[in-house]
């Protein structure tokens, strides 16, 4: 379920205010999401690579989430180029590679792990509860981050009941094999946990009750900000700035 | 002329008449039963499972609605939710489960809950909070995660986000079950030095005997007052007396 492998470290990256880090997420997402030219999509990466080392993950744990974004490259890459039309790069055979078709992959590629990068930097390194936090704070509907915070909260404890339940099948010799009582068992253990939730949730809600709720849940994680903030605040902007510059100026600089 | 003394009526704090609870087609859960707390009272509720203690309890918060009966929280007859609302701040019910009773994200959250429910400030919540967590031996779990307590931890931290409220009244529904010795030593440790009316329901005969000082058994949708059986051992401080 959701294991958090990243929001543990005590690095800078980590150290940096949430409101911060959620903030320039959201802008480099979407100025890299709009970019085409390699110039901009190159310093976006660089910035990404650079978020990435200063928050000192796990490398082979931000590979094993890179690689979930490789399968559907791949897929691009043997497509793209066959498919896209155009100017004929290379023939081999009967197959012709067009460029226009891998210029785009590779804008993909690039702005793909742009993107994952730095969010894996910048958002993955927070916990649930405080991304919950951070959306209150930017005004997010309250329903939203409620629906958020309370996932957060009890998708560990369905997690449980699922363990539970399959554990016991397994005590008592089931093997999951292609067959209908196979599936059945399935069956039977998913509607039992459907069961159990909603029976979970009446008790919740019957608890809330008994301590006055009335419809308003309350968030008060306050947040500081520190001098190192305003640093990567004024980095973190600049560098942006720069992105934006590479891609929308007239005539491209490199 | 004489007139007959009458003794000014002191409100029980939760009275029951004739509770009827029961689901269509089964024996009934719970059947006419009366029921009294007065103040300083510490019931114990023994019976077995299934046997409608929990029941009991969600009926006198509202939380069920009997089929026919009547409840009195201190005093004041009610029927409605809206009627009960008043008195969760007075009446605090600690439920069995800790994972339903802690639902947001870190400790000083839940446990401000009630207090921002009742209408205190950010600030006073947050005092109340820290407050109650330090009465129960939980200062700095403030931003603990709450699913990531341990399973002890959970309940204590549960009964902090009760007492945060301040009642005067508590329904505990299986406080001990599955605490450690040291936790239930803080359990009966807290309970003991809070001037509180409870009723408490258990399993554990030993704990009961520690924590109550009338102890009803739920039998056929009654309660029936069991025999004193509250055997007080005093410890003293000072060694034996010399006679």
């Amino acid at each position: 379920m959701i294991r958090e492998p990243f929001a543990g470290g005590d690095s800078a990256v980590h150290r940096m205010d949430p409101r911060v880090r959620i903030f320039f997420a959201t802008l480099f997402s979407v100025v890299t999401a709009l970019s085409y030219r390699f110039s901009s999509l190159t310093a976006a990466l660089l910035l990404s690579l650079f978020l990435t080392a200063a928050a000192r993950l796990n490398i082979l744990a931000v590979l094993r989430r890179l690689a979930v974004v490789w399968g559907f490259l791949v897929f691009l890459w043997l497509i793209l180029p066959l498919t896209f039309g155009g100017e004929v790069l290379y023939r081999f055979g009967p197959l012709a590679f067009s460029r226009p078709g891998v210029i785009l992959a590779a804008q993909i590629t690039l702005k793909s792990h742009a993107i994952l990068l730095a969010l894996i930097a910048l958002v993955a390194t927070m916990n649930s509860a405080t991304l919950g936090y951070v959306l209150d704070f930017f005004h997010l509907p309250p329903k939203l981050v409620y629906l958020l915070l309370l996932t957060y909260r009890y998708i560990f404890v369905i997690e449980q009941e699922y363990m539970r339940l399959s554990r016991a099948a397994r005590l008592r010799s089931f093997q999951p094999r292609t067959r209908l009582h196979t599936y059945r068992t399935y069956a039977y253990l998913v509607g039992m946990l459907f069961v159990r939730a909603a029976a979970r949730a009446d008790r919740v809600y019957k608890a809330m009750r008994c301590r006055g709720f009335q419809g308003r849940i309350y968030c008060l994680h306050s947040f500081a900000v520190t001098r190192p903030d305003w640093i990567w605040t004024g980095l973190l902007g600049a560098w942006i700035v720069c992105l934006a510059v590479l891609e929308w100026s007239p005539a491209p600089l490199f | 002329m004489m007139h007959a003394f009458t003794p000014p009526r002191i409100p029980a704090l939760i009275r029951l008449d004739g509770i009827n609870f029961g689901y269509a087609g089964r024996r009934p859960i719970l059947d006419s039963l009366d029921f009294q707390l007065h103040p300083g009272e510490r019931v114990g509720l023994l019976g077995p499972n299934g046997s409608g203690k929990t029941t009991l309890f969600h009926i006198i918060m509202g939380l069920m609605r009997p089929q026919s009966g009547t409840i009195e929280l201190f005093g004041k007859q009610v029927v409605k939710e809206k009627e009960f609302r008043e008195f969760y701040s007075r009446i605090g019910l600690l439920f069995q489960d800790a994972d339903d009773q802690l639902f947001s994200p870190t400790v000083l959250e839940d446990v401000a809950f009630g207090p921002l429910n009742l209408g205190k400030s950010k600030q006073e919540a947050v005092d109340i909070a820290r407050k109650t967590l330090a009465e129960l031996g939980l200062d700095g779990f403030e931003d603990r995660i709450t699913h990531k307590l341990s399973g002890g931890e959970k309940r204590l931290v549960s009964l902090a986000t009760v007492l945060a409220m301040d009642p005067e009244v508590l329904l505990l529904d299986e406080p001990s079950t599955g605490l450690d010795t040291r936790t239930k030593q803080t359990l009966v440790d807290v309970l003991g030095r809070m001037n509180l009316s409870y009723i408490i329901i258990s399993h554990e005969g030993d704990f009961m005997e520690e924590v109550a000082d009338i102890i009803y058994t739920m039998e056929e949708g009654r309660l029936n007052r069991a025999e004193y059986i509250h055997s007080h051992v005093h410890a003293h401080p000072h060694a034996g007396h010399d006679h």
